[in-house]
């Protein structure tokens, strides 16, 4: 007993992983299986794929499922299985305006080219639990998919339904939303876009850097940050411009012809944010200097599957970031308009990693802490002596003056 | 891949492992493994650490960025230390894995699961016989050579992260040698605690150019790395950088002409199994023999192979020697 009480780790990391299954298991309740989780917690699968960095909405059901529903520990298993999966292309550049839509809102006009389509939204919902939810089944199931199929067979389908111009376009058609600026246009129509996953961050950093990390980015650390902005810690003051939810198709250009070929569509979020912070066009203000005319400037906000808290976080960061770098952001700032602090701490799977460990033995480290700790015990300890006495010695001599003093004698 | 060969750990001492589990763990890879590249890591991303280290081989103590791929481990868990090894390990070579000096430690393990899985390379407890170490957190007692590598997991890369927390300022301070904040930090705990107030992750001067973080390895093992004879990789993952101590390089810890650099180091201690007085010591709670409800703190090597070595050759404590350790009565 005793002198190998840290022994043993292979037979209890084992034990442990079937433990795991165990408590995954021991209800005994029917198994749920890899589809019911795709298409019933969709906006969970949709988070994992989101911070997975992986969009594979099967493989994200079963991170769920293997992960008893841990959004991050699910995001994680995708990512560690992402570095795996050989890069095979890059995806031509895809405008959200080739978004088929089923969600499509702007906060900043009453009416916009196209319409106000509300979709599929919980937002008007009163927050009541379904008791209905209870005892569904699959005959209600099958009841309320007839019930549904009947109103949606009574409306034509053809290409147009979900297609929307941009409100940005239309913005920036009035002047009143800047452009990017050339350097980002460039980066744009590069054969290869920054990536994260093949060159370590540096700052500052390029937007599509930002846009990347922020694309990866645990949903409430982005919330956090984007709160706290509108808060009043950094703020640009967002408007909704718009935000929309649908399918984007996928392409990449054939290797021979160059041609592009649609290779599948994925579901989105996309938002774009108008600030009321005023900029200006490079260009404009390259050539007019004080005199150029001032905008709206654009924040770009997107994530894989349907996430608009974490779209509309992504673009108020966005402009925030940008707003701090042109120094157009009026009032306080925050941790929210400094890009390092934002850019290193928005990444769930790294941060929660980090956080974890400490949970790894650091015996070694703190028996070392401890000679330090013991080192200032002693130290403090003798100051304290030293202190002691020479309040003493101060005294004593305050003492004999005293009594030295014929005053004292009255 | 080849299957893995018969665990070099059967033969060697094992007085703290369980080979039945291990053998359990270090069975030649499921057909599953076969999805996996050698070393897990594909092989343009092993050579892009690769062209990494040999940067921060030629620039001794500067960390270089690099793009570090996720792995089936945890960011902070050794995922720096791991891909390194992963990107040097060849068919041939021989790994000892630690973790606080410790080889069945639960991370030790772990880590040496996934290398062994998905290379099949031989693995080791005796620090002579390894090619690679890939430790965190100490450096093995026994003097390393020229033909092996050490391989330390990093948490935090940059040593001025104590006195600036942000990357792009502390990238032009370390360009700049602008070290005067952390000289100040240095000469504060002095005052403040009687002591530089870091106790592991001690920063060092590397052949007086570029201030370097030591990761957590104890005082101890902080001289351990001026001219030594390995080669030193360090890795952290989640800080994306990789930086070199090569092999006869100078490496001074920061300290003043009037307050030296002090190991942990305490001459009235000795480990209570092997009776070593230069080893680095951690404690552990023992029962004392015959009562269950006392006990004492018993202080022992954290190298647990150099301890259970000496403790095979018959070495014992000075003071115990008569009277047998307490191990003896297990």
């Amino acid at each position: 007993m005793g002198y190998v009480a840290a022994k043993g780790g292979t037979e209890a990391i084992l034990n442990a992983e079937r433990l795991v299954e165990y408590f995954r298991l021991r209800g005994g309740t029917p198994a749920i299986s890899v589809a019911q989780i795709r298409d019933q917690l969709r906006l969970a699968v949709d988070r994992a794929m989101s911070e997975g960095a992986l969009y594979a909405p099967d493989l994200a059901a079963l991170a769920l499922k293997q992960s008893e529903g841990d959004a991050i520990e699910a995001s994680f298993l995708l990512r560690a299985y992402r570095s795996t999966v050989p890069r095979l292309a890059i995806s031509l550049p895809a405008s959200g305006e080739s978004m088929r839509a089923f969600r499509r809102i702007s906060a900043s006009f009453k009416d916009i080219p196209g319409g106000q389509m509300l979709g599929p939204t919980r937002d008007y919902q009163l927050r009541l639990l379904n008791s209905l939810l209870l005892d569904e089944s699959t005959e209600s199931v099958r009841t309320t998919l007839a019930e549904i199929a009947q109103m949606v067979a009574t409306q034509p389908e053809t290409e147009e339904v979900g297609r929307f111009p941009k409100v940005a376009a239309r913005m920036r058609a009035e002047g009143i939303l800047a452009n990017p600026p050339d350097a980002e246009l460039a980066e744009r129509y590069q054969q290869k876009p920054y990536d994260l996953t093949r060159n370590a961050i540096s700052f500052p950093a390029p937007r599509s850097a930002r846009l990347q990390m922020l694309a990866r980015g645990d949903v409430g650390s982005l919330l956090t940050y984007a709160y706290s902005s509108v808060r009043g810690y950094g703020d640009a003051h967002p408007t909704l411009g718009e935000l929309r939810y649908g399918a984007l198709p996928v392409e990449v250009s054939h290797p021979q012809s160059g041609e592009a070929y649609g290779v599948g569509d994925i579901m989105v979020t996309e938002c774009e944010i108008v600030s009321k912070i005023h900029t200006t066009d490079a260009a404009d203000e390259a050539a007019n200097g004080a005199t150029s005319r001032p905008k709206f400037g654009l924040g770009y906000g997107f994530t894989f599957g349907h996430n608009e808290v974490k779209a509309i976080s992504m673009a108020i960061l966005d402009r925030v970031l940008s707003a701090a770098r042109e120094g157009t952001l009026a009032g306080e700032r925050g941790p929210s308009a400094d890009e390092e602090f934002v850019l290193q701490h928005v990444d769930g799977i790294e941060a929660s990693g980090f956080t974890a460990h400490y949970k790894l033995p650091h015996y070694v480290d703190f028996e070392s802490n401890m000679t330090v700790l013991e080192r200032a015990v002693q130290h403090t300890a003798a100051h304290t002596a030293q202190d002691t006495e020479r309040k003493q010695q101060v005294l004593k001599r305050l003492e004999s003056a005293d009594s030295a003093d014929p005053a004292n004698h009255q | 891949m080849e299957p893995a060969p018969e665990t070099a750990m059967d033969t060697h001492d094992t007085s703290n492992l369980r080979t039945d589990a291990l053998a359990e763990l270090l069975a030649p890879p499921d057909p599953q493994a076969k999805l996996y590249n050698f070393g897990y890591i594909d092989e343009d991303s092993k050579r892009e650490i690769r062209r990494k280290l040999l940067k921060a081989v030629s620039i001794p103590g500067h960390q270089i960025p690099f793009a570090s791929r996720d792995l089936p481990i945890a960011r902070g868990w050794g995922t720096g230390g791991l891909q390194i090894t992963l990107a040097i390990i060849m068919p041939e070579d021989t790994l000892k894995v630690i973790d606080q000096g410790d080889d069945d430690s639960v991370n030790a393990v772990n880590l040496r699961r996934l290398i062994s899985t998905t290379t099949g390379v031989a693995t080791t407890v005796e620090t002579q016989a390894a090619s690679i170490v890939q430790t965190r957190h100490r450096i093995p007692e026994e003097p390393m050579r020229s033909d092996q590598i050490l391989v330390l997991q990093v948490p935090m890369s940059d040593p001025l992260r104590w006195v600036e927390p942000a990357v792009e300022k502390a990238t032009e301070m370390h360009g700049e040698a602008d070290y005067g904040t952390m000289w100040v930090y240095m000469y504060e705990s002095v005052v403040q605690s009687g002591d530089l107030k870091i106790a592991t992750q001690y920063p060092v001067m590397v052949e007086d150019r570029y201030l370097m973080d030591t990761t957590p390895i104890p005082r101890h093992d902080v001289p351990r790395l001026h001219q030594a004879q390995m080669l030193s990789l360090f890795g952290a993952g989640r800080e994306k950088r990789v930086y070199a101590v090569p092999p006869h390089t100078r490496v001074v810890p920061m300290e003043f002409e009037d307050f030296r650099f002090k190991t942990e180091h305490r001459p009235d201690q000795a480990c209570e199994r092997c009776g070593a007085e230069w080893t680095f010591l951690t404690r552990t709670w023992v029962l004392d023999p015959g009562l269950s409800a006392t006990g004492h703190w018993s202080y022992q090597c954290s190298d647990t192979n150099y301890c259970n070595q000496r403790y095979a050759r018959g070495h014992r404590p000075r003071s115990r020697a008569s009277e047998g350790t307490p191990s003896d009565a297990q």
